[in-house]
């Protein structure tokens, strides 16, 4: 059991590419950190880099208060899991767990106890004396949970472990390995690009984007609180709905235009956030996650709401709610996620999700309203969120 | 992995998919091909062994009188086989040479080979390309050309005048192995080794890149790995390789003549059988014999190795 700190740390390329730049994280004694990002954004050579397969360019890490820099994988006492398990196919389930045991040396008889612990934990006892090749998916992904456990290591490394089983293990999988790291109280750093993993999983989400840090929180504050236009649009599904528009004080608060309509921005929300003053006349992305999105006739009373009327292009009924997708004539707004799908026609698609009493049909004009205290603005020029 | 997919997202996505559409068209090539087709190749190939096995059956006469196929099962005989193994050069000698030099000519490129293989394949040092490209260039070096500077090497070793002090140092010493099996495999040996690397090379650097770093991380040491990891999980390219230069060594007349042609207690069966003919070809009804037993032994290794090509060695430790 240690802390695992980052201090700025740098991985760049022979060949000049920066995967990793100034990443500085410190995972407490026994927490479960998610680092999370979009394909190639450099957190699995972050997590390399603490495992000690990939040399680290610039910074200083610390497990437990050593300095490991240029310390041999072996002698981190760390344990990883790969995306791929990696197991050994010519050992036996048995084997392959007791593997790191045997190259330490630790007697045949205490070793036997701890692998049929480990075993046990997994329920993998019946599975022992087979190979790899004659496992399921699930119980593969158990062996090398297995092979990490039984060494005690100080810190788990996880590398998209869940990506390679279906579905419904997947989810079966990911709350197996949160509670078995909160049983263990193991320092665990996951790497993920699936953010449903990370909300669920994670004591703290980290999220990086082309090798740079962009936030660090719990997963509510992440969801709640976006720092930038990024972190807003890649945490949450469907992503939060993002738009560009011109910003204006007004007498009952401020108004953004947005295409051929104005939102009308009521006052306290302004209050709320004092930066949004020095936006008057400026332009800026407005962004409003599809659940704080309703049908105007159904919105409970109470609720301070601004409304905006659109035709509906699209409907998923979804049986607890609805996703209805309106076209909203200004330009798309690029959140900077690789992974997402480019919409480059002139209209930003926007997702809401409607209360299912709601029957709108495709071609419909419905009056949307939109949940006035939930509303993020993020200034365009540097795509922080406006707060202060 | 995400270090290579961050570097060209593109490629890594879109290349597999092209690879295999090839490979599977390219099965499906293979697979249209009838059976009875396949059939027919396989018999017109074994013709040439079928009368080789039949004439062994048959007397002098009969094989110069008649082909083959006109063969009478009355008129089969013992005698060529009786005559073989009652020679004056006995076939068993011969057979102890042919064993002499061919275990170590296949053993010794093997373990070579595969410590070469692992360090071209998973060691990190400068230069390793080149050396790697180097050795693998070799396999263009015909043997024939290098007959007779070896020989002249193991039959007085190699001796170097300095300029100006005029003072003679051994290079190598003379090891006097004229006549001697030795010559025979150590030819052998050296020669196989391009080859033994390049084969090994390629399917070592072919296995799953995660199980050595998951060894790493366990705690094995380069040694550890090749022993626990790459020895057992190359055992099919490792018996592919077996039997190929088992079989090329077991078989070769070229490199034996040259080495040990002088003495007959080193003859080879190759050499023995050559020599069954006699002058004018006078016992050359025997040669059929002979050749069936000089080639029941490749035959028996080969399906001793054979059940060492398992399909699917690697099949669970990662997906896909």
């Amino acid at each position: 059991m240690a802390q695992v700190v980052l201090d700025k740390i740098d991985k760049i390329y022979p060949n000049g590419f920066q995967a990793v730049t100034e990443l500085s994280l410190e995972i407490e004694d026994g927490e479960f950190l998610v680092l999370v990002g979009p394909s190639g954004c450099g957190k699995s050579t972050a997590l390399r880099m603490i495992a000690g397969l990939e040399e680290i360019s610039g910074g200083e890490m610390r497990i437990g208060d050593r300095i490991v820099n240029d310390v041999e994988p072996k002698d981190r006492d760390i344990a990883m899991v790969f995306q791929n398990y990696a197991l050994y196919p010519h050992m036996s389930v048995y084997d392959n767990i007791g593997f790191a045991l045997k190259l330490a040396k630790v007697p045949k008889e205490e070793a036997d106890v701890r692998i049929r612990e480990a075993a046990r934990i997994l329920e993998l006892e019946d599975n022992l004396d087979r190979k790899p090749g004659q496992l399921s998916g699930g119980q593969r992904q158990r062996v090398a949970m297995g092979r990490a456990i039984v060494r005690k290591p100080s810190a788990f490394l996880m590398d998209e472990p869940l990506s390679n089983l279906d579905a419904k293990l997947r989810v079966q999988m990911r709350a197996e390995i949160a509670r078995l790291q909160r049983e263990l109280g193991v320092t665990t750093f996951y790497v993920t690009h699936d953010q449903v993993e990370a909300m669920t999983m994670g004591d703290r989400v980290a999220v990086i984007k082309d090798g740079v840090l962009q936030q660090v929180d719990t997963p509510q504050k992440l969801y709640d609180r976006p720092n930038n236009v990024f972190v807003a649009a890649f945490i949450g599904s469907p992503s939060m709905n993002l738009f560009e528009g011109i910003f204006s004080l007004n007498s009952e608060g401020a108004s953004v235009a947005l295409g051929s309509q104005t939102l009308q921005i009521p006052a306290p929300v302004i209050e709320a956030r004092p930066g949004l003053r020095r936006f008057d006349g400026k332009s800026l992305i407005f962004g409003v996650r599809p659940e704080d999105m309703n049908d105007a006739a159904l919105v409970e009373s109470g609720l301070v709401t601004t409304n905006i009327t659109a035709e509906v292009a699209l409907i998923e009924a979804l049986g607890a709610d609805i996703l209805v997708h309106f076209p909203l004539d200004t330009p798309v707004v690029d959140s900077g996620d690789p992974d997402a799908v480019q919409d480059l026609s002139e209209n930003t698609m926007v997702v809401g999700r409607f209360d299912p009493r709601s029957r709108p049909r495709p071609g419909d004009t419905v009056d949307v309203a939109i949940n006035a205290a939930r509303m993020n603005f993020f200034d365009s020029e540097s795509r922080l969120a406006i707060w202060e | 992995m995400s270090s290579t997919s961050s570097l060209s997202p593109g490629i890594a996505s879109d290349a597999p998919e092209a690879a295999l559409g090839r490979t599977g068209r390219w099965y499906a090539f293979i697979r249209s091909i009838p059976t009875w087709i396949v059939w027919l190749i396989v018999i017109v190939w074994s013709i040439p062994s079928l009368g080789l096995f039949v004439n062994s059956w048959r007397t002098r006469d009969a094989q110069t009188s008649t082909g083959w196929w006109a063969v009478n099962v009355d008129e089969l005989t013992f005698d060529n086989y009786d005559q073989i193994f009652s020679a004056r050069n006995s076939i068993w000698d011969s057979l102890a040479n042919s064993f002499a030099i061919a275990l170590p000519a296949t053993i010794i490129p093997i373990a070579f080979a595969a410590f070469a293989a692992y360090g071209f394949a998973w060691i990190d040092f400068k230069g390793r390309k080149g050396l790697f490209i180097a050795t693998v260039s070799l396999l263009a070096i015909p043997l024939q050309v290098a007959l007779i500077p070896l020989l002249q090497l193991y039959v007085g070793g190699a001796k170097w005048t300095l300029p100006l002090l005029d003072k003679t140092i051994t290079l190598v010493p003379d090891f006097d192995l004229a006549g001697e099996t030795t010559a025979v495999w150590l030819t052998h040996t050296g020669f196989a080794m391009p080859f033994a690397i390049f084969l090994l090379h390629n399917y070592i650097s072919s296995l799953p890149k995660d199980l050595f770093e998951a060894a790493r991380i366990d705690g094995a040491d380069h040694f550890t790995i090749f022993w626990r990891l790459v020895l057992p999980l190359s055992v099919p390219v490792l018996a592919a390789f077996g039997i190929f230069q088992f079989l090329w060594t077991w078989n070769d007349y070229l490199i034996a003549n040259t080495m040990v042609g002088s003495n007959p207690d080193a003859h080879p069966t190759t050499i023995l059988i050559a020599n069954l003919a006699g002058d004018f070809g006078r016992n050359e009804h025997i040669l059929p014999a002979a050749a069936f037993v000089q080639a029941f032994i490749p035959l028996v290794a080969f399906f001793a190795l054979q059940r060492f090509f398992v399909r699917g060695m690697l099949a669970g430790s990662v997906k896909g």
